[in-house]
């Protein structure tokens, strides 16, 4: 890594060159990602950006006069009933809800993905592909048959209730269906492909010799993992993170069947301007601001992580 | 995989060179009796494909974008004057097919398409409140079932979440009429909701199984999927709110750009048939509007306290319209409140 | 890599600073505490779900929850019913164009963007990749629906060509990551040293660097195919006019009633996948 990153002697003419070649190839390289991209995901969002300052169309879609209100009612908005301008702490808080919710998942996605990319990578080589198959099987099914059946599992008569009042854990089923419990769970059960895999392309690239090491100079168990391992696999961790995190912020099929719907999600918000609120302005902004904030904290990471490639 | 596709491009070559006509149609999922497709196909010789929406502003929305290759779709009555508003339907005239002189004269000329001139009925239903009656043996036909809830039924109710139907269902419980915006009314509507939905469980579809499994024991449903519920679990009840309840419709229309209009006339013609309209309901298990239906229909649909309505809670049932921009964006924002 | 089990098992680790010979570990550097019984614990938890719902596709009622006895009641139903088996083939042609394609353009993407010195433009295309999730879906499908539906007006084309491109796109980041990953934790070493030895760039690729990033292509590759076959959002507002995919299918079941039909198709979806990959796997461990 360090072999292209900086250059002892002030580049000369040749390197120059080099130097730019180099960045066609690799912007060539990335091109058919980009253009897919801007095809068929970025380029139509223009529409969402010019949409955001129009004026809402009658029975949805929009009208083609200016405004702001689109951008401005994401965080002010009239009281409607007596009309002074307020807050929009609804927003607010469903996007809080929607925030921490990702944080819980993700966390959980690691506790628990972690280990298992762990175990599926230190598989005999050849069995490890198998048991990565095994994480995505189960996700070849459907995502509503999947939640209705994770439901199943955690009513008050479903099965991990019974067990638990069998081996005498408690006395009465525990009410777990439409709490917030059930959505991080089955948040987490949903998300956690999008952990083990990335992880696991890490962990499955680890230099066991570099653990050995650590031990060799007195390394405990916790101390090895926690200043060798970790660091190698940060890469996979990170990615996992990106994916688990990102998409739940946006996510509302799972959370609105397990939680049972009383409460919205970002993505509900979202989607009910577009839907029966009839204010695509309104639902643009949101999610542009949503989609602004998500990538600067990322080109943020991004800075800070290539700055740690160039020092290292 | 190559090869699966191939076999399904051979099979989709050899369906339509068995059928040189074909028809596109846009329904609800789950909506359409297979059966009643096969006999259309058998009698016409036209090939029917079903694509399904999830929601009346989807399917708006994607029409209105076009390039969709629709020739046929399914509006609830709300919408209909959005969709010929917007220029999106073709005047088929219903009212001069063959078997238009079988349609009950009672949604003949309805306020959202006076005289059928482009709608023909498909299924007509309530939004109503349903309770387990092991649990709550009081006066069933009232909103206060999930706006004001008895005790015994605290935290166990489930309202479906459609904003039109709970939000008039509150509006005429405080005695407005649906699509209100008096803002005195509204405020006591969003109290009301805010105050109620703390012992509500969720807010949810799908829940013939919790209702028969009495996860849950009472709430907002449509009378044709309380129905099913009733027939998994015998306890349950279904209550025609005497404040005031939603009635709606379902009706068939051919759009301006389809590209098969005989096929799409000849199969509202076909469903406006008593034989062919009792096949509809059938399925879904929701009435139609179609007179001598009844001979054909099943011996459970016939006398089902969710399709018959009562005498005297027939008058509370109303067909809200179609609430103006102003009005609904206020019930979007109560809506918000209610669930932020 | 070492084997570094050792047969003796000791009760501390490492026990003394002053010891001058290394003590024999009582355990593999390859494991950690609590991480198999973890892994374990979580393949018991990915499949309990699973084991439900095949269990209710041979239910004999027209419930996903309600036992009514064993029947093949639905896998008939499924069997005759075109529509749906059409919705599931689609599905799986589509995850299996859009995660292919996106696999190729995110492995060439994640090769161009990793390992590498700051180039210009570099931040851009990363964020350009990871655009698609950063958005909530329903925004990305009514963008494309308004585009795509100008596109299909204008050149009279509906074919899946649009559900493919959408689909693609949404996969890129998917596969990218996982991939990127990968790379990340390898360095130019080998690689250089291939092209010591007068390797080819391409013939350094194909045998040096593809079969070191493969487990991330691979991991890459399922996440997109998933991805893929679950997406509902983006499908719903792309599809024309009889391009049902099984996701879309059970949407529209959703606010009627849900009936193991479904289960059934999923069933036989799964155990065809499994049969697919367990004769992979075969084929190739024999080559091996």
């Amino acid at each position: 890594m360090s072999k292209q990153a900086e250059t002892p002697f002030p580049p000369g003419a040749l390197e120059r060159e080099a130097e730019i070649a180099d960045t066609r190839n690799r912007w060539l390289l990335s091109l058919p990602a980009i253009v897919i991209i801007v095809c068929a995901a970025a380029g139509p969002l223009l529409v969402m950006v010019v949409y955001s300052f129009l004026t809402p169309g009658d029975y949805g879609n929009v009208k083609w006069e200016f405004s702001l209100d689109g951008w401005t009612n994401t965080i002010v908005q009239r009281d409607i009933f007596d009309d002074t301008l307020i807050w929009a702490d609804a927003h607010l808080s469903i996007f809080w809800r929607s925030f921490s919710l990702s944080l819980i998942t993700t966390i959980l996605t690691l506790i628990i993905g972690v280990p298992t990319a762990w175990f599926v990578a230190t598989q005999p080589p050849g069995r490890r592909e198998f048991w990565l198959f095994l994480v995505t099987v189960p996700f070849w099914t459907n995502l509503l048959v999947r939640t209705i059946a994770v439901q199943e599992l955690i009513r008050s008569e479903g099965v991990i209730n019974l067990i638990l009042l069998k081996i005498g854990i408690i006395d009465a089923p525990i009410q777990m269906m439409f709490t917030d419990f059930a959505i991080g769970f089955g948040m987490t059960y949903v998300y956690l492909p999008l952990m083990v895999l990335p992880v696991y392309a890490a962990v499955d690239k680890l230099d066991f010799r570099l653990v050995e090491a650590a031990h060799d100079l007195y390394a405990g168990r916790w101390t090895a993992f926690r200043r060798v391992i970790l660091p190698l696999i940060k890469p996979g961790i990170i990615a996992g993170s990106i994916l688990v995190f990102v998409p739940c912020l946006g996510a509302y099929v799972t959370p609105r069947v397990l939680g049972g719907g009383k409460n919205l999600m970002f993505g509900n918000l979202i989607e009910l301007q577009f839907g029966a609120g009839r204010n695509w302005p309104l639902g643009a902004a949101l999610s542009l601001m949503l989609m602004t904030a998500v990538m600067v904290a990322l080109i943020f990471y991004v800075r800070i992580t290539s700055r740690e490639q160039a020092d290292g | 995989m190559k090869k699966l596709a191939i076999t399904a491009s051979a099979l989709a070559l050899a369906a339509s060179g068995a059928f040189a006509q074909e028809l596109n149609l846009y329904n609800w999922g789950n909506y359409t009796n297979p059966k009643l497709i096969e006999k259309f196909e058998a009698e016409t010789g036209i090939k029917v494909t079903i694509t399904d929406f999830d929601s009346n502003d989807t399917a708006l929305a994607k029409v209105k974008a076009g390039g969709h290759g629709f020739d046929l779709v399914v509006p609830s009555h709300t919408y209909v004057p959005i969709w010929i508003s917007e220029g999106l339907l073709m005047e088929s005239r219903p009212d001069q097919m063959e078997n238009f002189a079988k349609v009950d004269p009672q949604w003949v000329d309805v306020e959202w398409d006076p005289g059928r001139h482009y709608t023909v009925p498909w299924q007509w239903g309530t939004t109503g409140v349903v309770v387990n009656t092991k649990y709550y043996d009081g006066d069933i036909n009232t909103s206060a079932i999930f706006l004001d809830p008895p005790d015994e039924l605290k935290n166990k109710i489930n309202v479906v979440p459609e904003m039109g139907d709970v939000m008039a269902l509150a509006v005429m419980y405080h005695g407005g009429e649906p699509c209100s915006d008096d803002r005195e009314l509204l405020k006591q509507v969003r109290d009301t909701l805010v105050e109620a939905k703390q012992h509500w469980l969720g807010m949810d579809y799908g829940n013939i199984e919790k209702f028969a499994k009495e996860d849950m024991w009472a709430g907002v449903n449509w009378n044709g999927s309380t129905f099913r519920m009733r027939l998994a679990n015998e306890n349950i009840a279904y209550g025609y709110p005497k404040e005031g309840y939603p009635v709606w419709m379902d009706s068939v229309a051919v759009l301006k750009d389809a590209q098969n209009v005989d096929e799409a006339k000849a199969f509202q013609n076909f469903i406006m048939d008593p034989e062919n309209a009792a096949m509809i309901s059938e399925f879904a298990r929701y009435a139609n509007g179609i007179k001598g239906s009844e001979a054909f229909m099943p011996e459970d649909m016939k006398t089902a306290p969710e399709i018959v309505i009562p005498e005297e809670l027939k008058p509370a049932g109303v067909f809200n319209s179609t609430c103006p921009p102003a009005t609904q964006a206020l019930y979007t924002r109560i809506w918000t409140d209610l669930q932020k | 890599m070492v084997e570094t089990a050792r047969p003796t098992p000791t009760e501390t680790v490492a026990p003394a600073m002053t010891v001058p010979r290394r003590e024999p570990r009582g355990y593999s550097v390859r494991t950690l505490p609590g991480f198999a019984a973890m892994a374990i614990f979580t393949f018991v938890g990915l499949y309990a779900p699973i084991l439900i719902l095949v269990t209710y596709s041979f239910n004999a009622g027209s419930s996903l929850a309600i036992w009514e006895g064993f029947s093949l009641r639905w896998y008939y139903q499924a069997a005759a019913n075109e529509a749906v088996q059409d919705a599931a083939i689609r599905s799986l042609y589509l995850a299996f164009c859009a995660a292919s394609i996106a696999t190729v353009a995110a492995t060439m993407a994640a090769l161009a963007t990793t390992r590498t010195r700051r180039f210009p433009g570099k931040t851009m295309i990363y964020s350009l990749i990871n655009q698609p999730l950063m958005i909530p879906e329903i925004v990305t499908a009514v963008a494309l629906l308004i585009v795509f539906a100008a596109i299909k007006v204008w050149t009279g084309h509906t074919s899946m060509i649009y559900l493919i491109a959408a689909h693609t796109a949404f996969c890129v980041p998917f596969a990218y990551l996982p991939i990127r990953a990968r790379l990340e934790t390898m360095d130019t070493t080998l690689e250089t040293a291939a092209q010591d030895l007068y390797a080819s760039r391409w013939l350094t690729f194909r045998r040096v660097t593809l079969p070191l990033m493969w487990p991330g292509i691979v991991a890459g590759l399922m996440l997109a195919f998933v991805i893929s076959l679950d997406d509902v959002v983006i499908t719903e507002f792309v599809k024309s006019a009889g391009q049902e995919t099984i996701p879309t299918y059970m949407l529209g079941q959703l606010r009627r009633v849900v009936t193991p039909e479904v289960n059934a198709i999923s069933t036989v979806i799964l155990m065809a996948g499994v049969i697919l990959v367990a004769l992979f796997f075969r084929l190739t461990s024999r080559r091996r």
